[in-house]
C-alpha cells in the first residue's frame, strides 16, 4: 500500500485517530478555512474537506485540501459521483495525488433535487463502489478505465463511507464489503446516534472480516440546537435520530441544549471505542468546527502525537512554508 | 439520453416467473443466429428493440440502458434509482423505505434485496458491477446479451473481504477497442 499521509500512518500504526469535517465557504476566500483549519490543529489526525455538500455550491474539495496542506495538516478530500464523469474523476484524482493530497474520500454523494441547483443533470456515471475501484486501478496497476498507462500513477489512500442505519439493514455490511473488494482501505460512517444498531452493524462487517481489511471510522457530532435536531431528523437524508436521544436533548432546554448534546458526544465516543473493530472517530459538527476541540478534550480521545505541541506545530509549518 | 426520469419502479411480475422466463432466453446457437439476423437490417433492430423496450418498460421501467442488469438483481432494475447505481442503495434510504429523491417510492434496491433473497438468489447481490458503457442507451441488451457481449458487466459473488481484482471495464461493442 503506497502512501505517506499522517491518516494512513496513524491508522497503520493502530492508534485510534481523530477526523473531523470541514465545510468550505460559499466565496472566493480561503481565510475561513484557514481559521477553521487552525482551530482544529493539533486535535484531529486529518480533516475532512466536502464536495459542494448537499449539492449546495461552494470552494471545490481540491481547492480546500491545498489550503489544508498549506496550514501544515492532513487533508481528507471528498468526491462525489454527482458532478463527475469517469474522465473528471481520474483528473481530479491524479491532480489530488500529484498536488500532495493523498487521502481521497468517494461517495455517491446527495442528489442535486435537494441543492441549491436541482435543475442541474445529475451526472452519477460512476456509482461509489466503481469509483473506489478506478482509484485502486489508477494507482496500483497505473491504468486508466481506458486502460490507457499513466505514469507515475498516483500515490492514494481510498476511502469510503457507509451508512449503517439506513434500510436494508440486514445488507449494510454486505454492502461495505463490495466498497472493501473494491479497494477501500478506511471507512467513515454516518452520524451514530443508536449505538445499540452501530454495535449490531459491527457484529456484521467483523463477521465479514472487513475490520480487517479495511478501518472503520464512526461518525459523531454534536445537535447543537433544537432546530437542528428538526433539521437532523426530517431534512437530512440518512441520518437516524433515535426518539431516546431526541427526548433527552429536548429536556436539556434551550440553555442547556448544546451542553447536553457535548455531553453526549462523549458518551458516544466512549461506547463506541469499546466495539471491537472500529479504529477512529470522524466528528461532524457542520459548521460548528470549533466544538471539535471540546469533544475531543472532553471523550479523553488520543490527540495527534505529532502535534501535542501547538507552539511547535506552528514552528514546523512557519518552516515549510 | 434516456427518455424517461429514473423513478424506483417495482417490476410488474413475480420473481419466480422472472428467473423462470430467463432461463427460456438464456444465449444459444438459435438465439446468437436470431441476433446476427436482426443486427444485419436496420429496420428489424429498430423494430426489435422498440418491441423489447415497450415490454420492459411496462415490466420493470426499463430506460434502455443497453446493459441490463436484472438477472441479478432479483428483476429489479438499478437504473431506475435516480442516481443509477448499480452496486447497491445509496446511503439516504428513508427510515421507512423510500426513496430519498421520491420519497413516497420504495428504493428499488430494498426491492431488488428482498427480491433476490426471495428468490434465492442472495448471492447475486455480492456481485461488483463494472461501469456501464454510456453508448449503449437506446440499443437492445437481448441482442447484447444473446451476443455475449455483456458477460462482463459484473463479477462472481463471493461476499469475504477479499479484494479482487476487476480488470478493466468489458467494453459491449467492438467500438473504440483500438484504444488499449
Amino acid at each position: 500500500m503506497v502512501s505517506g499521509s499522517g491518516l494512513a500512518g496513524a491508522l497503520r500504526a493502530g492508534r485510534f485517530v481523530v477526523t473531523a469535517e470541514l465545510g468550505p465557504p460559499r466565496g472566493a476566500d480561503t481565510d475561513v478555512i484557514r481559521e477553521k483549519a487552525r482551530a482544529l490543529r493539533g486535535w484531529v489526525d486529518a480533516v475532512n474537506i466536502t464536495d459542494n455538500q448537499g449539492g449546495f455550491v461552494r470552494l471545490s474539495s481540491l481547492a480546500g485540501s491545498l489550503v489544508l496542506l498549506d496550514e501544515g495538516m492532513d487533508p481528507v478530500m471528498q468526491l462525489t459521483a454527482r458532478d463527475r464523469n469517469r474522465i473528471a474523476l481520474q483528473s481530479d484524482l491524479v491532480s489530488a495525488a500529484a498536488l500532495g493530497v493523498r487521502n481521497v474520500l468517494l461517495l455517491s454523494g446527495d442528489h442535486p433535487s435537494y441543492g441549491d441547483h436541482p435543475d442541474a443533470k445529475p451526472v452519477f456515471d460512476l456509482d461509489s463502489v466503481q469509483m473506489v475501484w478506478t482509484a485502486r486501478n489508477l494507482r496500483d496497476r497505473g491504468q486508466l478505465l481506458s486502460g490507457r498507462s499513466l505514469d507515475p500513477p498516483p500515490e492514494l489512500h481510498i476511502g469510503a463511507v457507509e451508512n449503517p442505519f439506513a434500510p436494508p439493514a440486514g445488507f449494510r455490511a454486505r454492502r461495505l464489503a463490495k466498497k472493501v473488494r473494491a479497494g477501500a482501505e478506511y471507512v467513515q460512517t454516518q452520524l451514530v446516534f443508536d449505538i445499540s444498531a452501530f454495535t449490531r452493524w459491527m457484529a456484521e462487517v467483523r463477521e465479514l472480516g472487513l475490520h480487517e481489511r479495511a478501518h472503520i471510522i464512526a461518525g459523531v457530532g454534536p445537535i447543537v440546537s433544537p432546530r437542528a435536531l428538526e433539521h437532523m431528523r426530517t431534512k437530512v437524508p440518512g441520518v437516524w435520530v433515535p426518539d431516546t436521544v431526541a427526548t433527552r436533548l429536548l429536556r436539556a432546554g434551550t440553555e442547556g441544549f448544546t451542553e447536553e448534546a457535548l455531553r453526549l458526544c462523549a458518551e458516544s465516543i466512549h461506547r463506541i471505542r469499546d466495539i471491537e473493530g472500529v479504529s477512529g472517530i470522524h466528528l461532524m459538527a457542520f459548521g460548528r468546527e470549533h466544538l471539535i476541540p471540546e469533544i475531543v478534550d472532553r471523550s479523553g480521545l488520543d490527540r495527534p502525537r505529532f502535534e501535542v505541541n501547538a507552539c511547535g506545530s506552528r514552528e514546523r509549518s512557519a518552516d515549510a512554508g | 439520453m434516456p427518455s424517461p426520469p429514473a423513478v424506483p419502479t417495482r417490476p410488474g411480475l413475480s420473481v419466480r416467473t422472472l428467473y423462470r422466463l430467463h432461463r427460456l432466453l438464456e444465449p444459444n446457437g438459435a438465439y446468437r443466429f436470431v441476433a446476427r439476423v436482426l443486427e444485419r437490417r436496420a429496420w428489424l433492430r429498430r423494430l426489435f428493440t422498440r418491441t423489447e423496450e415497450s415490454v420492459k418498460r411496462n415490466v420493470f421501467g426499463c430506460r434502455m440502458c443497453g446493459q441490463c442488469a436484472l438477472p441479478v438483481t432479483g428483476y429489479a432494475c438499478p437504473m431506475t434509482c435516480p442516481k443509477q447505481l448499480r452496486n447497491g442503495p445509496c446511503g439516504g434510504v428513508l427510515p421507512d423505505g423510500g426513496c430519498e429523491v421520491y420519497p413516497g417510492e420504495r428504493c428499488v434496491w430494498l426491492i431488488a434485496v428482498e427480491r433476490a433473497e426471495a428468490g434465492g438468489h442472495a448471492g447475486d447481490l455480492e456481485r461488483l458491477h463494472r461501469p456501464i458503457d454510456q453508448r449503449q442507451w437506446g440499443e437492445s441488451s437481448w441482442i447484447n446479451y444473446w451476443q455475449g457481449r455483456d458477460d462482463g458487466l459484473w463479477t462472481e459473488p463471493g461476499g469475504r473481504a477479499t479484494p479482487v481484482d476487476l480488470g478493466l471495464p468489458v467494453l459491449v461493442t467492438g467500438k473504440g477497442d483500438g484504444e488499449r
